[in-house]
């Protein structure tokens, strides 16, 4: 209760005068392009923010406690698709678990038991992968560029991993032909969009408990203020960097599922390509900060949806990109944030 | 057998040597205060004695264990606690968080230790949510001090608790280490303002470049010419 009272009032800014002309120039533009836009892609932005919000509040949780930008966070979310989809395809099947097309959706109850066990693989896998790679290198006391360089040989490795397993092919979960939901507004949802999105917010509201009710959570955000306090305090904090990186890449390898669900195929790149838009919606909203990175995550989803209207979709990190990059240069700490 | 013994304690950072061989004790109950110019090694010292800094020769005793090769937390969980002279407290945490943080190994109860607190540091219960980020340098001091005092140590080591603090708000934190230290708590105190913490302090001990340049008792070194001289600035 007073959790949340705090929370809002760290995100209601100050109304300096730079501010309240920057909230006009945005509420003006966004009003003034409102009527062009077609409804669908705002609604299909709000889906892929829920996706992206997934990914973007676990890596800036890691960045927070660990301090480096896993730049392997996009291909946790690629093996969590990935794991799914051997359950489904390879494990479930062997014990009669099949089927797809549950009630409206396109996929079938395996998939909801799919999901927490990817998630938990993925966890356990990088927890692994944090006493084998990053601990030794934070025990030498390295810096946060080889930390981050070390991620990014992760990031590489785990995809030719998936490339070997897998192959390069298009693949998809086991699926059957849905209707889409027809509202007004030509707005079309496909009824695995809901799923997706009842998912993130079952999730996000999760985390936002873990972090302000549990006991370890409140630890993770104390290490992530300080670190050598929370040390002298008595907080294990290996306990906590494990439980960071349990929460962090579980909830990257749930949005991996989820994307493979909303494209309607996996393919080992996918994880890679939403990099940009996790590292986007990370810095809007201000590095370290969970509650930035949720809002950050549904600007993202739906500018570079809207901005398909006008420009060819394969541009659409290019629109991420290019919001990280003025939001670098006008306001580094995010919109919640002191700007300089 | 004394509660804590630093003795020929060599610490530094990387290629630096901070500390060549310096020697400390506090005894059950007592006020010590260490002294000395600008980067004699003072707050290295703290930092060596409760594992933020290696030790790198030389020995740290507590109630009578080696703790020069443990790790904080292990240290905190003996009853060894310590407040940092700046960022000591936890500022995106609520004052209650920052509390609950500092009982963080208490497996037991600790509303009760919490509301004592609040007692001891009437300011911090006014709105107990309020995010340590925004609170005054005198509370945020107060409150780094009930966040090592939720453990009930038998030590407390505070680097500069006075720093950056009005003259009142000064005296008052003051006044505070000595009741508490009144209920059986010892400390070891890092002190600028060296006059005021003498006065109230059991014993001293003037540090110069790394090294035991004097110890006495508090009264004694306010009342030596050349401590006062050198250090209490006339």
């Amino acid at each position: 209760m007073f959790a949340l009272r705090n929370t809002a009032r760290r995100m209601i800014p100050e109304w300096t005068p730079g501010r309240i002309t920057l909230a006009i120039v945005v509420v003006t533009l966004v009003a003034g392009l409102l009527p062009f836009v077609k409804m669908s892609l705002i609604v299909n932005g709000v889906f892929l923010g829920a996706i992206i919000a997934l990914g973007a509040i676990g890596l800036t949780l890691i960045y927070g406690v660990l301090n480096f930008a896993n730049i392997a966070h996009g291909d946790y979310m690629t093996m969590g698709a990935y794991v799914a989809l051997f359950l489904l395809t390879g494990l479930f099947p062997t014990f009669g678990i099949e089927g797809e097309g549950l009630g409206p959706l396109t996929f079938g109850y395996p998939l909801l038991i799919a999901l927490p066990l990817a998630a938990a693989v993925v966890a356990a896998g990088a927890i692994l992968l944090d006493v084998a790679i990053y601990r030794r290198l934070r025990r030498r006391g390295v810096n946060a560029v080889v930390l981050a360089m070390a991620s990014l040989g992760v990031a590489i490795a785990l995809r030719g991993l998936v490339q070997v397993i897998w192959s390069g092919e298009t693949q998809h979960y086991p699926r059957e032909f849905r209707q889409v939901f027809r509202l007004p507004l030509d707005v079309r949802i496909p009824p695995d969009s809901i799923f997706i999105a009842i998912v993130a917010v079952v999730l996000v509201v999760g985390v936002y408990l873990v972090l302000t009710r549990t006991k370890m959570g409140k630890a993770m955000r104390a290490t992530a203020d300080n670190p050598n306090l929370a040390l002298v305090s008595g907080i294990d904090t290996q306990r906590v960097i494990r439980w960071n990186w349990a929460i962090g890449a579980g909830l990257a390898a749930t949005a991996g599922v989820l994307l493979a669900v909303f494209q309607a195929q996996l393919l080992p790149i996918m994880g890679w390509k939403f990099l940009i838009p996790l590292f986007a919606a990370v810095i809007l909203g201000g590095i370290g900060n969970p509650y930035g990175a949720l809002v950050g995550a549904f600007v993202i989803g739906v500018t570079s949806e809207v901005s398909t209207q006008w420009i060819n979709p394969s541009y659409k990190p290019a629109v991420a990109f290019a919001i990280m990059i003025v939001m670098l240069l006008m306001r580094p700490r995010g919109i919640f944030g002191d700007s300089g | 057998m004394a509660l804590l013994e630093a003795s020929r304690v060599v610490a530094g950072y990387g290629g630096t040597e901070i500390l060549h061989g310096v020697s400390v004790t506090v005894d059950n109950g007592e006020i010590v205060t260490v002294i000395g110019p600008n980067g004699c090694g003072k707050s290295t010292l703290m930092k060596a004695i409760v594992g933020l800094v290696k030790v790198r020769t030389g020995s740290v005793t507590f109630r009578d264990e080696d703790i020069s090769s443990q790790p904080p937390e292990r240290i905190v969980r003996r009853g060894l606690c310590y407040v940092p002279q700046s960022a000591n407290v936890f500022p995106s945490l609520s004052i209650r968080e920052n509390l609950e943080m500092g009982a963080f190994i208490r497996d037991d109860d600790y509303e009760g230790r919490i509301a004592e607190m609040f007692e001891l540091f009437p300011d911090l219960a006014v709105r107990p949510n309020r995010k340590a980020g925004s609170l005054s340098g005198g509370q945020r001091q107060m409150l780094a001090v009930a966040r090592a005092l939720m453990l009930d140590p038998v030590l407390l080591l505070l680097d500069e608790p006075s720093a950056g603090l009005s003259p009142t708000m000064m005296s008052m934190v003051l006044e505070r280490i000595v009741d508490i230290n009144a209920t059986g708590v010892a400390f070891l105190l890092v002190e600028q303002n060296a006059r005021e913490a003498l006065r109230m302090s059991h014993r001293g001990y003037v540090l110069s470049a790394g090294e035991n340049r004097l110890n006495d008792a508090g009264q004694a070194l306010l009342d030596n010419p050349e401590v006062a001289r050198l250090y209490l600035g006339g």
